[in-house]
């Protein structure tokens, strides 16, 4: 019973209540000048851009196999049960590989501060305990933004396309991408056409390190056997030619 | 330009360095990544990772090739540059480290993978190897150190751990640097399809063993000048010959891999990626030419030279990967600002003096000692030798 937020391109209205909630929620400041940066920031966690007459809001995906997780060498990144992918401040020691490998440019990064922590949307994990939903979802006037478990989430994005067939591309961003993400996608347009990334369709990115991390230990054992062996049959010759040596 | 005013010139660089240097630690120290990086969250990776990290640990591979040359394959010939090479590579770790000081957010939490653990992730494998061979590297140096202030009875304790620690190093090697490649596995949506293949692990790992024959014929050089030691000629005529060989696999395998992958199509597009990339290939594939030839690996000036093209090669590809792949998918432009680069200067400066010093000081280019056996028949031996 995982839950996920889906996102409805033909009912934003760009009205940024979102934006406005996420920033109170996450003790951000909030302002006509942070409104108009239409970018993720370590005092933005999530942005509505605007395209032509279109909307689209970019934030952390909360992907099913998140390559942030997978990356960080302290695991300071966790897939939650519930569906947020949560961050733990006292574990991380800034090396923004997660940074490097999310495929939606969602972690941000304090770089002014001089002790740096990552920023990401957490998808409201707390809220989400104390069983309320995201603070984007509660302050979104249009229904653009839900909230709910992921099944039903999808059934809704389903079940607006179905009665509106020729208002929606019949596709859900989200179900293949990055190996499937918590947060859905729906639009008139392909979303990659507003600016989603094109290039994750079916890829789980965590799967292309885990093929060589997986060799480590045949690797480190079948290794040190070698080199042992080969000293020994080195060594050993070399002392044979010493004792044939002392001989002669 | 006599002797003395070239010295006092190299001075004047490295004190000029050092103050750069000194004061851009400052500014990272007090206004934090922001205010000494064009960093951003689009190119969160810089000169600090891609030269200070991924070169330098590259660079410092001639200390696990030669170590297997000498100890574990017993090609005792190539004794008089082991030490050296050890000392280079246990050098280069500890800048690399320092480096990391400089890059990581949180600096004082560096400790962090050893205790919280995730085996999921490459960077856990590379801070595990970090933190392992930059101890094993100690170990393989302290002898040195031993030999120097006479301190015979740990040094046979040295002794009887050496092979299971020599063994052990070149495994951490080996991880490492194929490691370094497996962090851009994970990044197939960014890295150009120039460089991403699945094969990085093992290219990594080629090019740093060639680079770390490259390094020792360099530092060997260099050496010699300084100190006006008479060259290893015979010892680095083989080294060369091991170098060709192992860079003709790496090469071939580049052009093998973009064969494979089908990938020469992409050199047809004019854009900076291409041009970079075929300096990158000219570099790996031109010292091959030179190298090929005798009479090239037996002159020390034209070996010198050919070793430092194996050098750019090296340094280039380790660039494009962490900086010329990522530049257009990330949708920013990234130059290093002064500052990244006056610490990349400081620290590549505070390596050769460190150098400098150990050489002049500790029993480096000696050959190793008749000593570090230890036997009592061994220091007869030796005495009788030097009378
Ligand atoms: S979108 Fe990025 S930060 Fe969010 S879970 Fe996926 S990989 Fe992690
Ligand atoms: S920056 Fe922090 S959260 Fe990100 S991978 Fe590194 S340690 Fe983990
Ligand atoms: S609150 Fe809803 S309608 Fe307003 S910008 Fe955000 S998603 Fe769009």
């Amino acid at each position: 019973m995982a839950n996920a937020i889906l996102f409805d391109s033909t009912k934003c209205i760009g009205c940024r209540a979102c934006e406005g909630a996420c920033a109170e929620k996450n003790g951000n400041p909030y302002n006509d000048s942070i409104a108009a940066q239409e970018k993720i920031s370590a005092h933005k966690l999530t942005t509505i851009q605007t395209k032509g007459e279109k909307y689209i809001r970019r934030m952390c995906m909360h992907c099913l196999e998140p390559a942030c997780a997978s990356a960080c060498p302290v695991g300071a990144l966790t897939k939650t049960a519930a569906g947020p992918v949560t961050y733990d401040p006292n574990k991380c020691m800034g090396c923004r590989y997660c940074m490097t490998a999310c495929g939606f440019g969602a972690p941000a990064y304090e770089w002014n501060a001089r002790l740096p922590l990552l920023r990401k949307c957490d998808m409201c994990s707390e809220r989400q305990k104390a069983g309320k939903p995201t603070a984007c979802t509660e302050a979104c006037p249009n229904e653009a933004t839900m909230f709910g478990e992921r099944e039903a989430m999808i059934t809704l994005a389903r079940k607006r396309m179905a009665e509106n067939p020729t208002g929606y591309h019949a596709r859900i961003y989200g179900l293949e991408e990055a190996g499937g993400t918590s947060v859905l996608m729906i639009s008139d347009v392909p979303v990659e056409s507003l600016g989603m990334p094109a290039n994750l369709a079916g890829v789980t990115l965590p799967a292309l390190t885990w093929r060589a991390l997986e060799t480590i230990p045949s690797l480190v054992s079948v290794g040190s056997v070698l080199l042992g062996g080969i000293y020994w049959i080195t060594h050993r010759r070399a002392e044979v030619a010493k004792e044939e040596g002392r001989k002669s | 330009m006599t002797v003395r005013s070239a010295f006092t010139f190299w001075k004047l660089v490295f004190y000029a360095l050092c103050a750069a240097g000194i004061y851009s630690t400052y500014l990272r120290v007090t206004g934090g990544l922001g205010a000494v990086t064009n960093l951003s969250d689009q190119f969160p990776w810089g000169l600090w990772i891609g030269f200070d990290v991924l070169c330098g640990v590259g660079l410092a591979a001639g200390g696990f090739t030669l170590v297997a040359a000498v100890h574990i394959f017993n090609l005792e010939k190539y004794k008089p540059v082991l030490r050296p090479a050890v000392l280079t590579a246990f050098l280069g770790y500890l800048l690399v480290v320092l480096g990391l000081m400089f890059d990581l957010g949180q600096p004082q939490r560096i400790w962090h993978p050893l205790i919280m653990w995730n085996p999921h992730s490459v960077m856990f494998e590379v801070g595990w190897c970090v933190t392992l061979y930059t101890t094993v590297l100690f170990l393989e140096f302290c002898p040195a150190v031993l030999e120097k202030f006479r301190l015979h009875t740990p040094l046979r304790w040295f002794h009887a751990i050496s092979v299971p620690l020599m063994i052990a190093g070149v495994i951490l090697s080996t991880l490492h640097q194929s490691s370094l490649g497996s962090l851009y596995l994970l990044v197939p949506h960014k890295l150009d399809k120039l460089w991403y293949t699945p094969y990085m692990p093992l290219f990594f790992f080629t090019s740093a063993v060639a680079v770390g024959m490259a390094m020792t014929i360099f530092e060997s050089w260099h050496s010699s000048k300084a100190f006006g030691r008479a060259l290893e000629k015979p010892i680095l005529a083989g080294l060369a010959r091991v170098l060709v060989v192992v860079q003709s696999t790496y090469f071939a395998m580049r052009l093998m891999d973009l064969t494979n992958r089908k990938a020469w199509g992409l050199l047809a597009q004019s854009r900076p990626e291409t041009w970079l990339f075929l300096l990158e290939l000219t570099l790996i594939g031109l010292p091959l030419i030179f190298l090929y030839q005798e009479k090239v690996r037996n002159n020390p000036r034209a070996l010198y030279w050919s070793s430092l093209l194996v050098l750019f090669g090296f340094i280039t590809n380790r660039m494009n990967i962490s900086l010329t792949g990522i530049e257009r998918a990330s949708g920013v432009s990234y130059f290093p600002k002064w500052t990244e680069i006056a610490v990349t200067l400081f620290i590549i400066a505070l390596g050769f003096s460190l150098f400098r010093l150990a050489v002049k000081y500790l029993p480096v280019f000696q050959e190793p000692g008749v000593e570090e056996i230890g036997s009592p028949r061994a220091r007869e031996l030796r005495r009788t030798i030097a009378a």
